[in-house]
């Protein structure tokens, strides 16, 4: 049943929607759809900057540098965030709180100032390296940086939030008398976890994971700061093309392919678990 | 129902969790303390502790400008997204619009694209209107990347509202200004608050499209940042990192404490 | 009870219509409220009676029809250029205003002065036994006290009309019947207009001067308790207000003051029914405690299946010859013919024939 005292048979509030949208379509809609149709007409129109991506190697290799860090940092952050997100769902109030807040504070500090104490964190005679030897694990300091562990270490600090908030507020919504109503059916703990929780926390984690893994296709700064030549990723590539060759055709691709895998994940996703519970 | 398999699942599952909590926090500790180091190079720990990198933030000319340039964009950006986010919310959650789920997923394009694309599209757009290194060039940036946030944050408010509420007031004679204002609005508040804080934190801190927009002479203090780390290194990062830490963690306690609600006790 | 009928009606409906989508929630309603009248809409959920109200109300628009306010047209107006008050079901408080900013809101929307509003507040407050609650807010008063408030919120402007959407449904039992009495004691105190929808007949029947029973978008009957009761016009009301016996019967001849049926092989007799000839399939309604239970005499005849105490009477579950089953009520007084019966006995049903309506057979 509708309420609303709004008549005619376009609620007038609609027009409310009109600023947003308008700023969208001018600064954002339009820009990006230029520079996406730039890959089809620079220097010359035609598929030419596919042409060369699909063909140069360097390219290629970023393209396949970028997705597999992304396919090896997603499945970090899941197995690393489920336990934290159950925590959050199943303590009490106090160390929910406390939990919910350490996990805040990566969305809400700047992406640079957390890969920049990552830096100090990790460097040569950085404190891990100087606990390391002091416990004597090592003789020298160990390379944590500018290589695959250092976007790795970065990245995972940045993206938890993206799985553990999604697979915590599926959790709050499964029915706490499940579990135990499976063990007095003869289920052992872990096989009823694994049947009967771990399933219905599946629309969580696959949120969860592509969310993380769409973040971390695009991201620029972490592999920038913290990798070395062989983790350059795309958004790296884009910025170099653009700002030392002015190559907006490349550019154009490269962004193209990136937003075309992301839309494709989107989909995917959407078709399996709902496109609000995506986004949001 | 406890078993030593519980038991173990429990004290494994707090010892991850303790562990992400310090994963997540020892970093920006250790900027923080930095920033106070007297020493002038990245050194943890710190040889001596004094306080001339702050100094140095506020005197010396470049950092100056840049802190500027960050604070005369934040205000307008944040409220900027605000107003548009909150009124694009109100719009999608309550008035009966076609398509409304098509409408809130471009909405909140902006953060689903990676901002390298966003950054390098404005950038050739105000190649066409000289918008580069210019105030309004970043503000109207701004806005567009944190309404989103704005959006989606109200939206969820929204949602949860009951909208009742507003069918009593028009019964008792509220005309739709008049029952947003009183009914509303005031309900809507924290959540408005939060969106703005959020805004205000994700335009101090962004980098990447700060960076295609900006020139050397008018640039916010991320990239600022950004150039400086890059280049030669000295605890002056440091102490602005932990200012912008600072900032956003005032920020997030803010947001925390305008949006309480009860509690739910679902130990197990 | 009823108010004068030469004064105006307070509402009139002619013709209103609602559809959603292809289905078709109201179809073509007529009614007239007199002033001071209490009528509640009663009917099964879906029956129409809510999207009625809403339409009354303003917060739905009719497809068709008109809607007449004290002599205004309104189907066109919205909800807040209405004169009308509105309690909803889960009261609809303003959480974050207190007790008396909730009431006074009306009066400010209305552009009243800060001194007659505190004046105004503070009497309807004492009207419906809230005074000193003025500074709390809705959550920290019980369900009964939010009742009240969103009572005196919705009569402190003195609307023309008030509507109750089923105000009482939240609440247990004790409190329905304390609050239905001061409801009462408000309406004839303050001379309210009320139009009330219920889809608890019991409620209905206790509270309201006349009611009008819905089924699937229109009313079927519009009168008093005593007229729905004794006098259903269609099937459905028979069932659906008080409790009903329907049984098969056949009508074998229709004569000047009666109509002769036979019902479950037996030979009864009902008043005359106009619309039926004999050879006619046909349902005869008749209420549990309008049958009388003998033991000799000669009726419908039966067996005892459950007898139920209830204190000041006995209700006897009897199977018929044809297998249906009838429900008979006892006051204790009428069991000096019969005594206590037991299941098991055979017994006969008798009624009287002006207390039987016959229906079409479904």
């Amino acid at each position: 049943m509708t309420a609303g005292p709004g008549f005619g048979r376009l609620d007038r509030r609609v027009w409310l929607l009109a600023p947003a949208l308008v700023v969208l379509t001018l600064a954002f809609l339009w820009p990006v759809g230029w520079l996406l149709s730039r890959a089809f007409t620079q220097p010359q129109p035609g598929l030419g900057n596919f042409v060369q991506l699909v063909r140069n190697p360097g390219y290629l290799q970023v393209l396949g540098n970028t997705f597999l860090i992304s396919a090896i940092v997603t499945p970090i952050c899941v197995i690393i965030g489920f336990p934290v997100a159950h925590a959050m769902t199943h303590s009490g109030p106090r160390i929910r709180r406390t939990l919910i807040f350490v996990v805040l504070i990566p969305f809400w500090t700047s992406l640079l100032v957390r890969s920049f104490a990552t830096v100090i964190l990790l460097g040569r005679n950085g404190p891990v390296n100087g606990l390391l030897e002091a416990v004597g694990l090592t003789s020298e300091p160990v390379p944590l940086l500018y290589n695959l562990f250092g976007v790795l270490a970065g990245a995972v600090q940045v993206l938890l939030p993206f799985v553990i908030f999604p697979l915590h507020a599926v959790m709050l919504r499964i029915d706490p008398t499940l579990l135990p109503a499976a063990m007095t059916l003869g289920a052992r703990p872990i096989r009823a976890f694994v049947s009967v929780y771990l399933p219905l926390t599946l629309p969580g984690l696959i949120t969860g994971a592509t969310l993380v893994f769409i973040s971390m296709l695009g991201y620029y700064v972490t592999p920038a700061l913290l990798g070395g030549p062989r983790q350059t990723m795309v958004a790296q590539v884009i910025q170099d093309q653009i700002a030392q060759f002015g190559n907006w055709g490349i550019a154009g691709a490269l962004s193209l392919t990136l937003i075309a895998a992301t839309g494709v994940l989107l989909f995917a996703v959407h078709a399996t678990v709902g496109f609000r519970a995506s986004v949001r | 129902m406890k078993s030593s398999g519980l038991s173990v699942w429990r004290s494994l599952r707090g010892a991850i969790c303790l562990l992400v909590a310090l994963y997540l926090i020892a970093p920006l500790t250790i900027v923080v303390i930095i920033s106070f180091s007297g020493a002038p190079f990245l050194q943890f720990p710190p040889p001596s502790f004094s306080l001339r990198w702050y100094d140095n933030l506020f005197t010396d000319a470049a950092w100056g400008d840049a802190l500027q340039v960050s604070l005369s964009i934040l205000l307008p950006s944040a409220c900027g997204a605000t107003i548009l986010g909150t009124a694009a919310a109100y719009a999608i959650v309550r008035g009966r619009v076609p398509g409304a789920d098509f409408l809130y997923a471009v909405l909140m394009m902006p953060i689903i694209v990676p901002s390298i694309i966003t950054a390098a599209a404005l950038f050739g757009l105000y190649r066409l209107f000289d918008l580069n290194g210019t105030l309004t060039g970043l503000i109207i940036a701004h806005v567009v990347l944190t309404t989103p946030y704005v959006v989606a944050t109200v939206a969820a408010a929204l949602r949860t509202l009951d909208p009742r509420l507003e069918a009593a007031a028009a019964t008792l004679g509220a005309r739709p200004v008049a029952s947003f204002r009183h009914v509303t609005l005031p309900l809507l508040a924290p959540a408005i608050l939060s969106g703005f804080l959020f805004a205000a934190v994700a335009c101090f801190d962004e980098l990447i499209v700060s960076m295609f927009v900006s020139t050397a002479r008018t640039r916010p203090i991320s990239v600022q940042m950004w150039s400086n780390i890059r280049g030669d290194v000295d605890p002056t990062i440091a102490a602005i990192a932990s200012l912008s830490f600072a900032f956003a963690l005032l920020a997030l306690l803010g947001s925390l404490f305008f949006t309480r609600r009860p509690e739910v006790d679902r130990s197990a | 009870m009823t108010a004068s009928q030469t004064s105006a009606p307070v509402l009139e409906l002619a013709g209103v219509q609602k559809n959603f989508g292809n289905h078709a929630a109201v179809r073509g309603v007529d009614l007239r409220i007199e002033k001071e009248e209490f009528l509640t809409f009663l009917g099964p959920s879906g029956s129409g009676k809510t999207t009625t109200l809403m339409m009354i109300a303003g917060l739905e628009q009719p497809d068709a029809g008109d809607i007449i306010l004290a002599g205004r047209p309104i189907a066109r107006l919205p909800a807040y250029d209405r004169d009308i008050g509105m309690v909803f079901q889960h009261y609809a408080l303003f959480p974050h205003m207190s007790v008396k900013r909730n009431v006074a809101f009306p009066l400010q929307m209305r552009g009243v002065k800060a001194a007659e509003i505190a004046h105004r507040v503070a009497n309807i407050l004492h009207l419906v036994g809230l005074d000193g609650l003025e500074q709390r807010l809705p959550r920290q008063l019980s369900g009964g006290q939010q009742q009240r408030v969103a009572l005196a919120r919705a009569l402190v402007y003195n609307p023309s009309l008030l509507l109750m959407d089923e105000p009482l449904g939240a609440l247990d039992k004790k409190l329905r019947d304390q609050l239905q009495r001061e409801i009462k004691r408000l309406h004839r105190d303050q001379r309210i207009t009320i139009l009330y929808v219920t889809h608890d007949q019991e409620e209905a029947l206790t509270m309201s001067d006349r009611i009008a029973v819905f089924n699937r978008g229109s009313i079927e009957q519009i009168g008093t308790a005593a007229e729905l009761y004794e006098r259903p016009a269609t099937r459905f009301v028979a069932e659906f207000v008080g409790e009903m016996n329907f049984l098969p019967a056949k009508i074998v001849d229709q004569t000047d003051g009666e109509t002769c049926l036979d019902v479950a092989g037996a030979s009864m007799t009902a008043a005359r029914a106009h619309n039926f000839a004999a050879g006619d399939r046909v349902v005869a309604a008749v209420r549990p405690e309008r049958l009388t239970l003998s033991d000799s005499r000669p009726g419908l005849s039966g067996q005892i299946v459950d007898a139920i105490f209830l204190g000041n009477a006995t209700r006897y579950i009897v199977r018929l010859q044809d297998g249906t089953d009838c429900s008979v009520l006892q006051a204790v007084g009428g069991a000096a013919e019969t005594g206590s019966l037991e299941p098991g006995q055979n017994v006969t049903l008798a009624w009287d024939k002006r207390h039987v309506m016959l229906f079409a057979a479904s």
